[in-house]
């Protein structure tokens, strides 16, 4: 068996398993820290489809900013060792059942489908370099890139007037 | 490597998102299985990106085909950090307010 199909399937593993306990590990630092771990198995796959821009972005801006928030708003609330309550099992049965059926239905949808990627981590072309996608970024989607500054810039207005404190709200 | 371990991957992946949206009752568990759906959309972009391009390579060796994708996939995360940003701040002021995070508190629209 080739290296490169040996990592796949270890990444998938990886990502499957961490998935899981992202879901179902009762303290929610635990689940923030597997969910830390599948992004490290995602970036792993962009990585063996010669995706390297996108798997160092997916490491930064994933598991480097946007976890680091949510460790910090998990910590800022306490609830390091609350575990939640469950009262309704038959809920949980039902909603277990019905992500079930969804994944047979797409993997029976889907199943027979003939394409391949012939050489996964072949290094041709190179269209995930960032030379390539910066040329492209900054030509022809220059207009959504700069619009994605004024999302960042309304998100961020967003964020600060829903956190202040509503005190504050009153006082003005 | 078949396209379609890819596919399975990816919607075993979301699956798992749907099904911890629907079981979990924390709402910040519930907002990173939406992480977890938007990243299992993510690896199937980039595989279908490389597949396209690798079939397009076979014919013209200087093709830039299936860049596209990975740009979106690009903006999917742009646009998934401004996401994170505005809800964890709704998250914080729920908190701030209920005094907890558990959505089954989180019906006073129903009355």
């Amino acid at each position: 068996m080739p290296v490169a199909e040996l990592l796949f399937w270890f990444l998938t593993g990886l990502s499957l398993f961490g998935a899981l306990m992202v879901v179902f590990s009762k303290n929610p630092v635990h689940s923030v820290l597997w969910l830390i771990v599948v992004f490290f198995a995602i970036s792993g796959h962009y990585i063996l489809m010669n995706a390297q821009f996108l798997a160092i972005v997916n490491l930064i801006v994933y598991a480097g900013a946007i976890m680091v928030l949510f460790l910090f708003v998990i910590m800022l609330m306490n609830m390091n060792t609350e575990s939640e309550p469950q009262k309704n099992r038959w809920l949980r049965l039902a909603a277990i059942v019905s992500g079930g059926s969804l994944l047979l239905i797409l993997v029976a949808a889907l199943k027979d489908n003939k394409g391949s990627i012939s050489g996964v981590s072949d290094l041709e072309g190179g269209i995930g370099l960032i030379q390539n996608l910066g040329k492209v970024l900054f030509t022809d989607y220059v207009v959504p890139f700069e619009i994605s500054s004024v999302l960042f810039l309304s998100a961020m207005v967003g964020a600060v007037i829903l956190g202040r404190k509503e005190s504050a709200n009153i006082k003005s | 490597m078949p396209i379609n371990y890819y596919i399975f991957l990816s919607i075993t992946l979301f699956t798992i998102g749907i099904v911890g949206v629907l079981t979990r009752r924390n709402a910040i568990i519930i907002f990173m299985c939406i992480e977890l759906m938007l990243n299992a959309v993510n690896v199937l972009l980039v595989a279908f990106s490389k597949m396209h391009h690798v079939a397009a390579y076979a014919l013209d060796a200087s093709t830039t085909v299936g860049t596209e994708a990975q740009l979106f996939v690009f903006f999917i995360m742009v646009v998934a950090a401004a996401e994170v940003t505005v809800g964890l701040a709704i998250i914080v002021m729920l908190y701030r307010n209920i005094h907890s995070v558990d959505i089954n508190f989180l019906n006073r629209l129903k009355h």
